[in-house]
């Protein structure tokens, strides 16, 4: 039944395609002057050094303002348009991320990680243009929505204990900004379906029909990210509509077979991959309702420089040529397609090399002939990423169940070592790192146990501490939160953060499922505002730019995530209830028993009976009597 | 109970009628010396009871999941290890002499499999005695001044991140290597660990950290993993001045690793975490067999009697005899296994269940006599290791970071073939691959079985709950004692006072007398409350005499002893001399000092069980029985009986088998002859045990003072 029905589906989407097509033309060729919606896709791939592959899809739709195009979509979506309208949602970003970004070796310095890099689970933030007393209702709001939107758990951060304040350290500086993160999130294909809904084409057509689960969800690293700015209701002057952002990370290792061992010389070659042996599956074109449809391959500029490409200064005027030989049939390595251009990073701040930027043209091709590019490596290549100025790293300190310390540690890198020593030439230069920390209520941070190490030494709070916000949590109701802003010397090696916390008790009820488990401590985001992430390619038209690329040259600072920290809470035997109610019933049948008891005996009583006894001892006969007469007189006032 | 009683003295003509509850405690009172004689001997019957009524183990976790997926190792990852081994014990990697060389290669071999590696370097720290930090938790550890190039240790650590974890949790996996004299025992383990390594890179299942910690055990196993456990949980951040090991020419050798094309970005040498540690194994190969068999000891017992918990003992057992068919076997004092009595009473037990099942076919609680003989060996070994409260290998150091842990020793049945080896690294490595697979299934810690037991055999165990009995059976005369002492203390002088003034003339005066009456037993309180602070004093002051430099164990032992004298003379002179003031009224009171005495025992040895029952166990076996026979030796003399004679005698020979140095010189006497015995034995013994923080230590000299009523 099934293979019978399909050609019949084929040919209805070539149909809706075909008509779909016109009526685009027709429309854009209607609306001249006015904006439109977009809808465009983009998948940039990227060799790491540790022999993985990261690959980066980016859909970006566009709607314009509802005020010149009314309440009616065409390709953006719908669920979207109404949350921002209802909730009047100014900026806001939703992250899932399964695994951790490893800033050691795939970098953290350039667009894509400073931006994509995000802590396991769950991350929302979120700016509203609302009045300060309905943020938090837009807020919950939102969550809920969300929560549906995305099947996710996203509704635990409606509770005022979870979600926080950031006053100035978050990069969209404003007072109506909330941020919540939910580390203990499980990342799976129910969050990634309802994302790709949101797409035009879904998976079914263009860059998207890589996104093959089993193959997304081996990888290393898996974040998929909403990010969605709206200029709706803003007071300001430009009024450009929504921009819906989303893009997909994943970090991938391309051949898998790698037990089968293989020599040592050949062991640290890159391995080679293409896109079908990674994904499992090829593009057969684009998805017609996108504007622009590419797949780009940057080569970073580390590795440029390691590859040696036989003359720059031939290469760089050939970049506008379009195609020459030896950027692509490198000694080093090959392409299997064609690229349909090149691009030349800029400039940049490190004078060594400059990143390379392969693009191709997913529209070219079509069924019969499914895009693949690959990349074959032919001799070893070692390179380094660039990293984040300071490489941070959090944990715990302390045993037992009852107080700790946290530690933050930024340790130097080998980048800022070069980079400092050219810019420290006056001694004077000053390196800015901001700290931003949420802490849960039940991790009792003492604010005034902060410490500051740097190089290790003790050093004053007061020295290096330039800036300092800190709001204590309130039990059950907020959380804790810290924004620092550390001014280092740019010669430091090592600095350290350490706070010290009680560990607070919790309500029976207040536990979760899995108690014992321990609670998550959100993941501190470190970002160097000194430090910019861009890469600015050179690009001749303006008008038809890729949004990714574009994306690229924003100045974004550099940030990176710490480590989620698991922190053991003392928890109760959850037997214990029933145990409780045992024991409560035992003491309670004792004390009614004894005061029954109590309240029952007449005082003097035992006396009288024991007095009755020693009566009884003298003789049986006198004591027959005495009852018997006593019988008749209580009978006889009976009687009266 | 002594309300009760006076209440019943005091108005003896009208007889009320006594509550039942009552009644029966001044029936237990009045008979108290038949009453502790039975408890006694119930106690000691069922704490011999115990190896019959242990329970089977069960894996009390269902998430663990022991066996449920097929090992993944397989003849590749066991030549990977082989290779390693090779490597290690090839006679070119030991031409350093601080065999820096093997450290490298290991952590080549980690960095080759894609590990995260870091050299931890550290000082040997020796066991301080802080005298009043007996159950605080670890600290930092005191800076030590004059550490040289020449005394450190290195250990190499390797972490897999789990690809798709958190990184939240981590299981430790340690292997304790002596680069200088490594055995081929050691280089086994490095092999099986890196086995097991080289496959937990490539599995995809992994949700935890896995942290490998070749631990230098050139400083003892346990300095080694306690320096790496200190610097993970409670690190220095302030390195004031003291020469650091960066400093000393051969450790940044150290650091120039043979050119590797991604070393770059996996190797460094500062301190790598990972999450908070869910579990730790430590393995280990012993060097020599003669066993017939391929068995796998398990060592649980950490400082102060703390045990892992039991599921973590229960998979290693279950997977090392299910799957890997290897005999598992714990802890036994051998010097038992032999011995007939036990065997004899092994064969009552077992012919007592026989008669039982006989009447009542579904009473099954008898086990074999043989089986019997090794369960009591295995209680006894449990009970003396968790009593001394010294860890029985590196995995104490874990417990004491609240992380559960066990040290496992594989002792193969030797031969030099290669294919033996590769059998033993197979097997080994599958274990170690299935007790990470399980750990790693576990959502929340380990929490469900149980943490207060006893061994009688790697499957057997003895719950809390059972063997509180037999301790409760032997602590619960000393109440019954103490007040039926206290009740004949005050009644004997109430009945000399009543003879000497008429009855008629029972007046307030009376009424004085008896509120001073009650408040006598102060004075025996003082009493010992001065002999405790005695107690307390000569358990201070081994750290003191410690202090002394070049002092040879025999003649510290000499100054303690010397000391304790002296002190307890100070004492008895500036504390208005109460012993001398005891023995004048000594005649009179001393029922009274003894009740006094044997309550203080009864909440000591109360509290001692909820710290650490082993210890309190034994010490109740020694002191009860003091307490309860001990009377005047004077009164015994002149009493002049049979009875008195050997009550006499026992009391002698209890209060000295009791004293410690006397226990410690017929223990060593027993197992070694009496011949090379020592007075200074007791002092290195002493020593030990307060390096280990041992809760015992604070119970010894407790014992001391006991001995000093006799």
């Amino acid at each position: 039944m099934v293979l019978l029905q399909r050609p019949h589906i084929l040919l209805l989407l070539i149909d809706t395609h075909q008509f779909l097509q016109c009526w685009i033309a027709f429309g854009s060729a209607n609306e001249e002057g006015q904006q439109q919606e977009e809808f465009s896709e983009e998948l940039l791939v990227k060799p790491l050094p540790d022999h993985k592959l990261l690959a980066h899809f980016h859909f970006q739709s566009s709607a314009p303002p509802s005020t010149s195009n009314g309440c009616h979509h065409h390709l953006f979506p719908k669920a979207i348009s109404q949350l921002v309208q209802k909730f009047r949602v100014k900026e806001m970003e939703l992250s899932f991320t399964q695994g951790r970004w490893n800033y050691e070796s795939w970098g953290g310095f350039d667009p894509i990680s400073s931006s994509n890099a995000k802590p396991p689970g769950v991350e929302l933030w979120a700016v509203f243009d609302v009045p300060q007393h309905h943020i938090d209702a837009s807020w919950k709001n939102l969550t809920h929505t969300l929560s549906g939107l995305f099947c996710a758990s996203i509704n635990f951060l409606e509770s005022t204990a979870t979600y926080s304040t950031p006053e100035w350290s978050f990069p969209p500086a404003s007072g109506n900004v909330r941020y919540g993160t939910f580390p203990c999130e499980a990342v799976c294909t129910e969050n990634l379906t309802p994302w790709l809904r949101l797409l035009p084409c879904r998976d079914k057509a263009g860059i998207a029909l890589l996104l093959d689960r089993p193959s997304l969800y081996r990888g290393f690293y898996h974040s998929q990210r909403l990010h969605l700015t709206s200029t709706e209701s803003s007071s300001e002057g430009i009024d450009s509509g929504i921009i819906l952002e989303q893009t997909l990370t994943v970090v991938l290792q391309p051949n898998s077979e790698r037990a089968i061992e293989v020599h040592a010389s050949e062991k640290h070659v890159q391995p080679s991959w293409s896109l079908s042996s990674i994904f499992g599956k090829q593009v057969s074109g684009r998805c017609v309702l996108a504007k622009s449809s590419s797949v780009y391959l940057l080569l970073d500029w580390g590795l440029v420089a390691e590859l040696k490409f036989p003359n720059k200064e031939n290469g760089k005027s050939a970049a506008n040529g379009l195609t020459s030989e030896n950027f692509w049939s490198n000694p080093s390595f090959e392409l299997s397609v064609n690229p349909d251009r090149i691009f030349l990073e800029e400039s940049s701040s490190h004078s060594k090399s400059l990143s390379i930027l392969y693009m191709f043209q997913v529209e070219k091709y079509s069924e019969s002939e499914p895009f693949d590019i690959g990349l074959m490596w032919k001799v070893p290549v070692a390179w380094l990423c660039q990293q984040t100025p300071l490489h941070a790293s959090r944990f715990f300190m302390g045993s037992g169940n009852e107080r700790g310390a946290i530690a933050i540690s930024l340790k130097s890198t080998q980048f800022t070592e070069g980079f400092m020593s050219a810019n420290s030439k006056d001694g004077s230069c000053e390196l800015r790192v901001d700290v931003f920390q949420v802490v849960p209520w039940y991790v009792k941070v003492y604010f005034h146990s902060l410490r500051v190490f740097v190089d290790q030494q003790p050093r004053a709070v007061s020295d290096f501490i330039e800036k300092i916000h800190v709001s204590p949590s309130k039990d059950k109701m907020s959380p804790g939160v810290m924004e620092v802003v550390l001014k280092l010397p740019c010669r430091v090696n090592t600095a350290a953060l350490t706070i010290e916390f009680d560990k607070g008790f919790l309500r029976i009820d207040e536990y979760p499922p899995d108690a014992n488990q321990g609670f998550d401590i959100p993941s501190a985001i470190i970002s160097f505002p000194n430090f910019h992430a861009s890469m600015v390619f050179l690009e001749d038209d303006s008008l038809n730019r890729s949004p990714l690329l574009s994306k690229f040259q924003e100045k974004c600072p550099v940030m990176s995530y710490t480590e989620v920290l698991l922190v053991p809470l003392t928890t109760p035997d959850f037997s214990m209830p029933y145990n409780v109610s045992t024991i409560k019933c035992t003491v309670f049948a004792l004390y009614f028993g004894s005061l029954l008891n109590v309240l029952q005996r007449r005082v003097a009583e035992e006396e009288r009976f024991l007095k009755a006894k020693a009566a009884k001892k003298t003789g049986r006969l006198p004591l027959l009597l005495s009852k018997l007469s006593a019988k008749l007189r209580g009978s006889g006032i009976n009687q009266d | 109970m002594a309300e009760t009683k006076e209440k019943s003295l005091s108005d003896e003509k009208p007889k009320p009628r006594v509550r039942p509850i009552v009644r029966l405690g001044i029936f237990l009172i009045s008979h108290s010396f038949h009453v502790s004689v039975v408890c006694c001997t119930a106690g000691v019957l069922a704490l011999f009871l115990l190896p019959v009524l242990a329970k089977n183990t069960y894996i009390s976790e269902n998430a663990l999941m022991p066996g449920s997926a097929s090992p993944m190792l397989s003849n590749q990852h066991v030549s990977d290890g082989n290779r390693l081994v090779k490597d290690l014990t090839n006679p070119n990697s030991k031409s350093s002499e601080t065999g820096i060389e093997s450290h490298k290669i290991i952590a080549q071999y980690m960095l080759d499999l894609g590990a995260e590696v870091s050299f931890h370097k550290f000082h040997p720290q020796m066991n301080q005695f802080h005298p009043l930090h007996f159950f605080s938790s670890p600290d930092s550890g005191k800076i030590q001044e004059n550490y040289s190039c020449s005394s450190y240790g290195i250990n190499t650590v390797g972490i897999i991140r789990a690809p798709h974890g958190d990184g939240k949790e981590a299981i430790v996996l340690v292997t304790p290597y002596n680069a200088l004299k490594s055995g081929f025992g050691e280089a086994l383990s490095l092999g099986i660990a890196y086995s097991v390594f080289s496959l937990l890179t490539q599995v995809t299942w992994l949700a935890k950290d896995i942290i490998w910690l070749v631990a230098d055990s050139q400083y003892g196993e346990y300095a080694a993993v306690a320096a790496w456990l200190r610097e993970y949980q409670t690190p220095k951040f302030s390195s004031l001045s003291t020469p650091n090991a960066e400093m000393c020419p051969d450790v940044n050798n150290l650091f120039e690793l043979k050119g590797h094309s991604i070393s770059g970005s996996k190797f460094s040498n500062s301190f790598r975490r990972a999450g908070t540690m869910a579990s730790a194994l430590v393995l280990k190969v012993r060097d020599q067999n003669e066993q017939f068999e391929d068995t796998i000891s398990i060592y649980a017992e950490a400082s102060n009697g703390q045990m892992p918990n039991l599921d973590l003992i229960n998979v290693v057992n279950y997977l090392a005899v299910h799957r890997q068919g290897l005999r598992v076997n714990v802890e036994k004092l051998w010097s038992l296994l032999n011995s007939s009595w036990l065997k004899s009473l092994g064969e009552i037990f077992e012919s007592l269940a026989k008669v039982a099942k006989s009447l009542y076919p579904k009473w099954k609680f008898g086990i074999p006599a043989t089986e019997y003989v090794e369960g009591t060996a295995t209680l006894a070994s449990s009970l003396y290791y968790q009593a001394l409260g010294v860890p029985t290998g590196p995995h104490g150091a874990f417990r004491d970071y609240q992380v559960d842990a066990i040290t496992l020793e594989i002792s193969p049945k030797f031969s030099l073939d290669k294919v033996w080896r590769n059998d033993i690294l197979l097997r080994g490595g599958r274990l170690i691959e299935g007790v990470i697979r399980s750990v790693n299934n576990l959502l929340e810690k380990f929490h469900q079985s149980f943490f207060l037991y006893l061994l009688t055999s790697p499957s057997k165990f003895v719950s809390v709950g059972v063997y509180m009995i037999a301790f409760a059976f032997l602590i619960a005369p000393l109440p019954m004692v103490a007040a039926s002492l206290y009740v004949d203390a005050n009644s004997s002088s109430n009945c000399s006072k009543g003879d000497s003034s008429t009855p008629s003339a029972i007046t307030d005066t009376d009424e004085h007398s008896i509120a001073i009456r009650s408040w006598r037993w102060l004075n025996s309180a003082k009493l010992v409350f001065i002999v405790h602070l005695w107690g307390a004093i000569v358990s201070l002051l081994p750290y003191f005499i410690s202090q002394i430099p070049d002092c040879s164990p025999t003649t510290s032992f000499m100054i303690w002893v010397l000391l304790s004298i002296l002190s307890l003379l100070t004492l008895n002179s500036v504390l208005a001399s109460p012993l001398a003031c005891a023995k004048a009224t000594q005649e009179k009171e001393w029922a009274l000092v003894k009740s006094v005495t044997i309550s203080s025992v009864f909440i000591g040895l109360g509290l001692m069980s909820v710290i650490n029952f082993a210890t309190a166990e034994i010490g109740a076996l020694l002191m009860v029985p003091m307490c309860l026979l001990a009377q005047p030796l004077k009164l015994d003399v002149r009493a002049g009986t049979l009875r008195s004679f050997c009550r006499m005698i026992c009391n002698l020979v209890l209060g000295h088998i009791a004293f410690p140095p006397a226990a410690l010189f017929l223990l060593k006497g027993m197992l070694d002859g009496f011949g090379n015995a020592n007075v200074g034995d007791f002092w290195m013994w002493v020593e030990s045990l307060w390096a280990w923080n041992s809760a015992t230590y604070l119970f010894i000299v407790e014992v001391t003072y006991i001995f000093s009523h006799g």
